[in-house]
């Protein structure tokens, strides 16, 4: 106890509870490995290692759901020769956390190559997990060839254009991105004319205290422009959330997580579950990162993320397969 | 990044041009037309090599992927002049160019990666 009382807040300006400090200090956990909870106006940080002393009350917010991201079922290389079995493992882990998440979103590349027996294959292991709802949206892998039909057909019933959609949850409002279609040469990725004007009209009737969850495949902020890490009008999407005092946007596409905090917008990128890439410019490409094989779970992972009514920020946490 | 990708096309050119490709050197260019009517362009690391290829009316370009990721390779003008299927490790993409210009092409998949055809 006397631990966590070092991470109480000391200054509430806002009085959202949270003080600077205490959320940079929670932000900067997050990226390797922390729990942020936020409860009667008091933020606490824990280590993953510690989470086995933590008890369920301690982490369950009011509604606790998870990411997962870049399953690439059907990429057979060295990197990662079974990909079905870290997407198991993912399973697992997600089974096992004591927070029961209601719902799962997929950020994308579900399939490496848009094959059916790849879907097929995503969708028995995804069976298996406790929480029975997954929320998709495509990556570049989902949508090749057929411009996305195959995706739309299995996984966009009740979704507009290519694919994109919104819910509520629990006084959250989700809204499901697609950024990997109509790519242009030279660009990154793209959300279009139509979607952004869906965006606008889709936020316009919400109250500015709603909290939103974005989810989208490539990153909605400039991770890596010269890797293809961003969204060229994202900027504009993100214009119309400016007047929402709680944004969290969760992408993939990057294999690595990575946290930004821009005002009232946090953002996340979740790990794969199939293979790393390098950090951003530190090797010749993004391409698949080699590791040695007793090491590769710990750098695949999966993201967990709560909410507390009344709360200013979703805590996310990130945990490996390992 | 760019502009050390461009000069490496720059480069290539260049040594296109010293083989005699379409420069007018006449008495290289129609042997060197029959022997290397199909040319190569790799696609490693996520990008195209060489960037810019300079080849004769007719000839064949072949592309070919060595990366561990899939990749396509697609002419950026409107009508798709050229458009492959997607290509996994080692996979292959043919097209003949019958009529000169310049055609820029790029992954549809990874946009970032871009490459360019002259033909003359």
């Amino acid at each position: 106890m006397s631990e966590k009382k070092k991470d109480q807040l000391l200054h509430d300006h806002n009085h959202d509870g949270v003080d600077r400090r205490g959320f940079l200090k929670c932000m900067a956990w997050a990226g390797t490995g922390a729990f942020c909870v936020m409860k009667g106006g008091v933020l606490n940080s824990y280590s993953l290692s510690r989470i086995s002393e933590m008890s369920a009350a301690d982490m369950m917010g009011e509604l606790s759901f998870v990411q997962i991201s870049d399953s690439h079922m059907g990429f057979n290389k060295p990197a990662n020769p079974d990909v079905a079995g870290t997407l198991k493992a993912a399973v697992e882990k997600i089974n096992a956390l004591s927070g029961a998440p209601e719902f799962m979103l997929h950020t994308g590349d579900i399939s490496h190559f848009s094959k059916p027996e790849e879907f097929d294959t995503v969708d028995q292991i995804l069976k298996n997990a406790t929480p029975k709802d997954v929320f998709y949206v495509p990556g570049e892998h989902d949508v090749l060839n057929d411009d996305g039909k195959q995706f739309l057909e299995r996984y966009g019933k009740g979704s507009k254009g290519a694919g994109w959609y919104s819910f509520d949850k629990k006084g959250v409002h989700f809204i499901g991105l697609v950024n990997v279609m109509n790519l242009k040469a030279g660009g990154l990725g793209t959300l279009g004319h139509d979607q952004l004007e869906w965006l606008e009209d889709d936020v316009k009737h919400l109250k500015h205290s709603t909290p939103l969850v974005v989810f989208a495949h490539v990153p909605l902020w400039s991770v890596y422009p010269e890797w293809g890490w961003g969204t060229d009008d994202s900027a504009q999407a993100l214009a119309y959330l400016k007047k929402f005092g709680s944004v969290t946007v969760l992408n993939g596409h990057i294999h690595q997580t990575m946290q930004k905090v821009e005002g009232n917008v946090t953002f996340h990128t979740a790990a794969s579950t199939a293979f790393p890439q390098p950090q951003p410019g530190k090797a010749d490409s993004p391409g698949p990162m080699k590791v040695p094989a007793e090491q590769l779970r710990s750098v695949l992972g999966i993201t967990d993320v709560n909410y507390v009514r009344g709360q200013h920020a979703l805590a996310v946490v990130d945990s490996s397969l390992a | 990044m760019r502009r050390s990708v461009s000069i490496a096309g720059l480069a290539a050119a260049l040594l296109l041009g010293a083989l005699g490709f379409g420069t007018g050197q006449k008495s290289y260019a129609a042997s060197a037309q029959e022997k290397t009517s199909t040319m190569e362009v790799k696609i490693d690391n996520f990008s195209f090599g060489p960037v810019t290829l300079t080849v004769p009316i007719g000839a064949t370009v072949t592309w070919t992927n060595r990366d561990d990721i899939p990749h396509t390779v697609v002419s950026t003008d409107d009508s798709k002049t050229f458009k492959s299927k997607v290509l996994d490790t080692d996979e292959k993409f043919s097209f003949t160019f019958s009529k000169a210009g310049t055609y820029p092409y790029f992954c549809s998949i990874h946009p970032k990666m871009t490459g360019k055809v002259i033909v003359q």
